[in-house]
């Protein structure tokens, strides 16, 4: 154990140990949901951040120091968020087609979905910290952390809600739609970018490419909207 | 590829500078986005290189958000102490915030 825990030491404090053990633990991830047939639960996302967090457990690494190498990785969120402009300027014409639909169904969707979270977790007694971070769960992480900050929210926990509400979304889809009677993949798709951001996106890909189309324009505008609307909100409802 | 990463990382700096500029409420990646779609709006589309770049970062969406989410570690406190209403919150507002986009885009868009 000596030299093996003595090289770990070492690596730790390199960028190396976080990019190495992140990229493979994504490849896990793969390998597990391709053999699980694509169970929600078994998502490559979640695979990896389970095995990333029991590495660090179990060795007792801090996060800084897995960070100094994952944050690599991390940092592409930003031209990644960027980038969606290229999916959402190809839907540009179906996006005027539907503007009037748009418009109003993620407006109201991004302010019921942000607002009730906050509502219900301040009911329940949830810390002041709690309910402000779970304000931009909806959209994509950048954009979540971003906003997490400036309304005094922490951008970590924005970061972990946010995974766990695309999980959600994931999981309850199927049985809001079949519930509500929503057949239209258009609006299956717009919805489950609104309230599950990239995660509900990319399984929406999968099923259907308009859907998946409507989903990545959800995650702009609601990005979009979270970020001008959520604030005035949080405002409202934290005081 | 690099050339469209240098656009990528080029408009988020832009949207970076101009969010912290004008005090805008909007995070500088999003800011970059809209830049963005501007451009490309006017230029009738992004080049073949843009595409097939930001083709490959989306398709990877995926592992960008694992570092963020392995802070978890950093916030399992919070989340021992409010597992309850967080987990109610999140559990309610998402199925409430699907319910309400679909329905209302179901609707509307015929």
């Amino acid at each position: 154990m000596g030299p093996v825990w003595q090289m770990w030491v070492y690596l730790e404090t390199t960028p190396l140990l976080g990019l190495v053990s992140t990229l493979l633990a994504w490849q896990a991830g793969l390998l597990v949901s391709r053999w699980a047939g694509d169970v929600p639960l078994a998502n490559p996302v979640l695979v990896a951040i389970v095995s990333l967090v029991a590495l660090l457990l179990l060795t007792g690494t801090p996060y800084s120091a897995y960070f100094q190498g994952a944050q690599y990785v991390h940092f592409l969120l930003g031209p990644a968020t960027v980038a969606l402009a290229i999916p959402m300027h190809a839907a540009l014409p179906r996006i005027r087609r539907s503007a009037r639909a748009l418009v109003p169904a993620l407006l109201a969707g991004s302010v019921t979905a942000a607002g009730s979270a906050m509502l219900i977790a301040q009911w329940l007694g949830a810390s002041r910290l709690v309910v402000l971070s779970l304000g931009p769960k909806s959209v994509t992480t950048p954009i979540a952390m971003g906003v997490a900050e400036q309304i005094g929210g922490n951008p970590s926990l924005a970061a972990v809600l946010v995974l766990l509400t695309g999980n959600v979304a994931i999981l309850l889809g199927p049985f809001v739609w079949r519930l509500m009677r929503v057949t239209d993949w258009r609006a299956r798709g717009l919805s489950a970018g609104m309230a599950g951001h990239g995660l509900a996106t990319a399984r929406m890909l999968i099923v259907n490419e308009e859907a998946g189309a409507f989903g990545g324009l959800a995650i702009g505008l609601n990005g979009i909207a979270t970020a001008l609307l959520v604030p005035p909100l949080a405002r409202l409802i934290v005081g | 590829m690099l050339g469209a990463l240098t656009q990528l990382v080029c408009a988020q700096a832009l949207g970076e500078v101009l969010s912290r500029a004008l005090a805008l409420p909007v995070p500088g990646p999003v800011v970059g986005l809209v830049l963005l779609l501007g451009w490309l709006a006017v230029r009738g589309g992004p080049g073949a290189e843009l595409r097939a770049t930001s083709g490959t970062l989306l398709r990877s969406l995926g592992l960008l958000f694992v570092p963020a989410g392995v802070g978890v570690v950093t916030q399992l406190d919070a989340l021992r102490a409010d597992w309850l209403p967080i987990t109610v919150a999140v559990l309610v507002s998402t199925a409430a915030g699907l319910a309400v986009t679909a329905v209302v885009m179901q609707r509307l868009d015929r």
